[in-house]
């Protein structure tokens, strides 16, 4: 690519990669709509990296840490950014080669540049899942996770995944040469509406940081996760054959939707400092327990390759 | 003689993994040809990013035949029998051989194997060796079920002889090994073909690909070194980051930039923790400042504009982590020590321990006990103590766990506190291993002795002892440590009394008992023997190690002499005799004999010597003048062996046997007042 041709900001940065996955024949899906601290859990990877069917996907996925909040001072942590995920099933010889050619679409000249996977497995306690990879570091930063999947709700892949993600923000300020993310164009920064990542986040980043340290309602929030953990459990325990239609109906995705909310509660509750460094993990392991029972319905469905009853 | 060439090459294998793994491989398949009756020459294993390889130079082209014998069943066995062993050697009846015997006609089964082709037994060794191999940590890719550290993607194996190289071919997985192999990712992205081990190494080399790892390491290091030097700085030496650097890269480039003048006033600590810690850099000293200025990156590649992109993203890289490390500094140093001491307050120890700040009083009390038996002011110790542990509630230590101790040195510092408290900071987490030097400020050795001592006596108390392989708490070398600072600093200290300053439920016993082993293990290092430390254990006193030390070094020596090799030797005679004849008896000898009884010139010569040995005993040992109360043991040699010599302890007369077996006794009382003679071996 023509040293000229760099993106110019935040969303060019975006499009890019979308326009390149769908030319690699990825699905481009749009960000789950629900509350989630990582592009991971958005059932498009998570259950979709089980069972034996074939999928590409790849999307955006707004993603929230509420321990992150620095009330939008901090150049580079937030509480809410946006991740780039990239699921291929089975994880195709070539992948390290497809990713490169990510990292060129979006203006990253490999002659120029030192690219290194170094060592970085990964594993995820609350959805019982783990995988070995790299992180991968341009000029000694770490711009993306690359990950072959090993195991998912407790559930070995046969096929392996191959999953990507990239940390949006961090990757634009760096091809775009910014030092503080909210000072990083979002749009054409000709356009006559010029807007800065700051214009569009600033504010929000204010409120929630606030919000999930100060205000938000421990009791309500605790109510929650065991109601969310309830539904997931009360979900799962019906019978698979639906009397009203008279269809084999496993309903292993809205059951992962409370399991999902179990853990953003959860991960709200932890910015509250409310739970204990021996709670920490009793929590973990409850939703991890949900998570498992999500996966073990999946992977009973026709989505995953399940023989249809 | 062919010479085998074998490549794996694959996605980015782990840095700490490789070196293990090009071990693993040579072992394993050249183990697998000696079996086969492959015998060879040399053999190198190579391990990059990206491949593993094996060299083994000067194979024989086949095994050897081999012939095998097995004698079977008598020829007039019963049938059964006979089938039985055709079954178990695979022949038939007509197969057998017949021989005469003494045990008359026998049976036997020979086989012979013909030699096979050395291609043959590779194409069989090669997959075997990958399929098993023990990688730490394996994976599955795609729909395969082959187990490697990262997907594998090309199986180069070749024999080369001097007409040519042959493949050695075999399927895994669905790879078919063959005889080429790639070049640099990014540098040399190309395929190409090699016909022997020089040939692959030269050409890995064209393209850019420096094979062997010691090589990249000596590269880097003198490369760096040079550019240090030629701006009369110097590079810190940092052997486990070389090797770790030299497994991230197949061509290494070396680039030296600049630390930001915001941030040298970091401590040198600080900067070079952050460099190596999340950057891998080198870092790079003035000698004149001894400040950390510069650092070094290595790069994978060469680039047309001489890596100064590289640099300059390393750079901005290196800005924001400082940014980081320089607000933690700034943010800490607003707080003070106490403040900070006071936060560990929320902060668990152990479930059963208590907190921290619980911890931390505990710990202070004690140090103000210990203080005056290690020649520190008391008021010193427990203010040290009461901050040493502070800098756990820092932002720095919370980012950096490995700057403890450091950080609250330089806080102290700032706030002004005494040079020893700073220290002791620091130091009171010393010895961290046996090679780990031993503090010997008073009350760095208070703090450190009091520390460890409180989580020694904790863990005790609450019954969460080592076990077997299990230490998770790192007791034996808390155990380690109070032994080196006491002995390394002659700290005069009953041990017991200094466990009950601890927790009052630990079983004291049992700990002085951990502490005896331990020492042992550390003495036995010095190659002082287990049953002279037994000797000695036994004698009042035994938990002032310092005391029980220098007792068995004097032993030792003794027993390294004549004198006392052979005193050892009358003692155990009289030792025998004296508890034959007490079992036979079944009493005990322990009245005092009187030399009124004795009839021989030796016998009152014994007693004599007896009567002259314990005088001098008595104030040698008060003075601990250990050699000097073995050398009054050693006057006793003479006289024991002569007594043995003229002397029939067994007599007649029962009074005289009787005052006999009582002088006796009396060698061994004497004798035990300086070491339990009879625990010793030889």
């Amino acid at each position: 690519m023509a040293k000229g041709n760099k993106p110019r900001c935040f969303q060019d940065v975006i499009l890019r990669l979308q326009s390149y996955w769908a030319g690699k024949g990825c699905a481009i899906l749009q960000p789950y709509d629900m509350e989630v601290g990582a592009g991971t859990f958005h059932p498009a990877t998570t259950l979709r990296s089980l069972g034996s069917r074939d999928w590409a996907a790849a999307y955006v996925q707004p993603s929230r840490r509420p321990t992150d909040g620095r009330y939008g001072e901090n150049p580079n942590r937030m509480q809410h950014y946006y991740q780039y995920q990239v699921l291929i099933k089975p994880s195709p010889p070539d992948l390290q080669a497809l990713y490169l050619g990510s990292l060129q679409a979006i203006g990253i000249d490999m002659d120029l540049h030192d690219i290194r996977f170094v060592e970085d497995d990964w594993e995820s306690p609350t959805l019982g899942a783990w995988g070995l990879g790299w992180e991968v570091w341009c000029d000694g930063m770490e711009v993306s996770q690359f990950t072959y999947f090993q195991q998912v709700g407790g559930h070995d892949c046969t096929p392996v995944s191959g999953e990507l993600t990239y940390g949006l923000e961090r990757l634009a300020m760096y091809v775009l040469g910014v030092d503080h993310v909210m000072e990083m164009p979002y749009n054409d920064p000709d356009a006559a509406i010029a807007l800065s990542y700051g214009d569009v986040f600033l504010q929000a980043e204010q409120e929630y940081s606030r919000y999930n340290f100060d205000i938000a309602n421990t009791d309500a929030l605790l109510k929650h996760f065991e109601d969310a953990e309830a539904e997931c459990r009360a979900i799962l325990s019906n019978p698979v054959q639906d009397p009203k239609t008279g269809k084999h109906i496993v309903m292993a995705q809205p059951a992962y939707d409370q399991c999902i909310k179990a853990s953003h509660l959860f991960n709200l509750l932890d910015a509250r400092g409310v739970i204990s460094v021996t709670e920490r993990q009793a929590y973990i392991g409850r939703v991890r327990a949900l998570a498992k029972s999500c996966a073990d319905a999946f992977i009973q469905t026709a989505a995953a390759g399940a023989d249809a009853a | 003689m062919p010479d085998l060439l074998f490549e794996l090459f694959s996605e980015e294998i782990p840095a700490r993994m490789q070196e293990r793994a090009a071990d693993d491989l040579k072992r394993l398949v050249t183990q697998k040809l000696v079996d086969a009756g492959l015998d060879y020459q040399a053999a190198a294993a190579f391990a990059t990013p990206r491949r593993l390889c094996l060299s083994v130079v000067g194979l024989p082209a086949r095994s050897p035949a081999s012939r095998s014998e097995r004698r079977g069943p008598r020829a007039d066995a019963p049938e059964k029998a006979i089938e039985g062993f055709l079954r178990a050697v695979g022949l038939r009846r007509d197969q057998l051989e017949t021989r005469e015997t003494k045990k008359g006609a026998v049976l036997f089964a020979i086989q012979e194997q013909p030699g096979r082709d050395v291609a043959d037994i590779l194409a069989e060794v090669l997959p075997d060796v990958i399929r098993n191999f023990p990688w730490p940590k394996s994976m599955r890719w795609g729909r395969g079920t082959l187990r490697w550290v990262r997907p594998l993607h090309s199986i180069l194996s070749i024999l080369s002889k001097e007409d040519g190289a042959q493949p050695v071919v075999f399927d895994i997985d669905g790879l078919r090994s063959g005889a080429t192999t790639e070049g640099h990712r990014f540098m040399d992205p190309k395929t190409f073909a090699v016909h022997s081990f020089e040939d692959y190494e030269s050409r890995l080399r064209a393209h850019h690909v420096i094979l062997d790892t010691h090589e990249r390491a000596g590269r880097i290091w003198q490369d760096a070194g040079t550019a240090a030097f030629a701006q009369g700085l110097e590079l810190v030496e940092d052997k486990a980051l070389l090797a770790e650097v030299a497994g991230l890269v197949e061509w290494p480039v070396v680039l030296m930039g600049d630390i930001a003048t915001d941030f040298l006033d970091l401590p040198g600590e600080v900067l070079q923790t952050s460099m190596r810690e999340h950057q891998k850099f080198f870092s790079v000293r003035n000698p004149k400042t001894g400040r950390i200025e510069k650092f070094v990156t290595v790069a994978n590649r060469e680039t047309a504009d001489q890596g100064a992109t590289i640099l300059a993203g390393n750079q901005k890289v290196l800005f924001a982590r400082l940014s980081d490390a320089k607000f933690f500094w700034e943010n800490d140093l607003r707080v003070p020590l106490a403040e900070m001491a006071a936060k560990l307050a929320h902060v668990t120890f152990h479930n059963k321990l208590g907190s921290q700040a619980d911890r931390i009083t505990r710990i202070a009390a004690l140090a103000r006990e210990i203080a005056p038996r290690v020649g520190a002011d008391a008021d010193m110790a427990e203010q040290a103590a009461r901050i040493a542990k502070a800098d756990l509630a820092s932002e720095m230590v919370y980012e950096f766990p490995e700057l403890q101790g450091v950080m609250g040195k330089y806080y102290a510092k700032k706030a002004g506190l005494p040079d020893e408290v700073a220290a002791a900071c620091e130091e009171h987490y010393r010895p961290l291993g046996p090679g780990d030097q031993v503090p010997s400020a008073p009350v760095s050795v208070a703090v450190a002795l009091a520390d460890k001592i409180d989580t020694l006596t904790g863990f005790w108390a609450i019954d969460e002892k080592p076990t077997g392989s299990k230490d998770p708490f790192a007791l034996r070398r808390a155990a380690l440590g109070v032994i080196r600072l006491v002995l390394e600093n002659g700290v005069r200290i009953g041990l017991k009394d200094a466990f009950s300053l601890g927790h009052a439920e630990a079983d004291r016993v049992n700990l002085l008992t951990f502490f005896h082993d331990r020492l042992k293990v550390y003495l036995r290092e010095q190659d002082i023997r287990h049953d002279v430390i037994d000797a000695c254990l036994a004698l009042p006193s035994n938990d002032d190690l310092v005391l029980l030390v220098k007792r068995v070094r004097a032993l030792g020596d003794f027993l390294a002499s004549d004198d006392g090799e052979n005193l050892l030797q009358g003692f155990k005679r009289a030792n025998n005799i004296l508890r034959a004849e007490e079992k036979k008896d079944g009493v005990f000898y322990e009245g005092a004999p009187e030399v009124r009884f004795a009839e021989d010139e030796a016998e009152r010569a014994l007693f004599a010597a007896l009567d002259q040995a314990e005088a001098s005993l008595g104030p040698a040992l008060e003075a601990e003048d250990f050699a000097a109360a073995m050398r009054a043991l050693a006057a006793l040699r003479a006289p024991i062996d002569a007594f043995f010599t003229a002397v029939q302890v067994n007599a007649d007369s029962q009074i005289v046997r009787r005052n006999r077996l009582c002088l006796l006794n009396r060698i061994r009382d004497v004798m035990g007042r300086v070491a339990r003679f009879e625990k010793l071996e030889g």
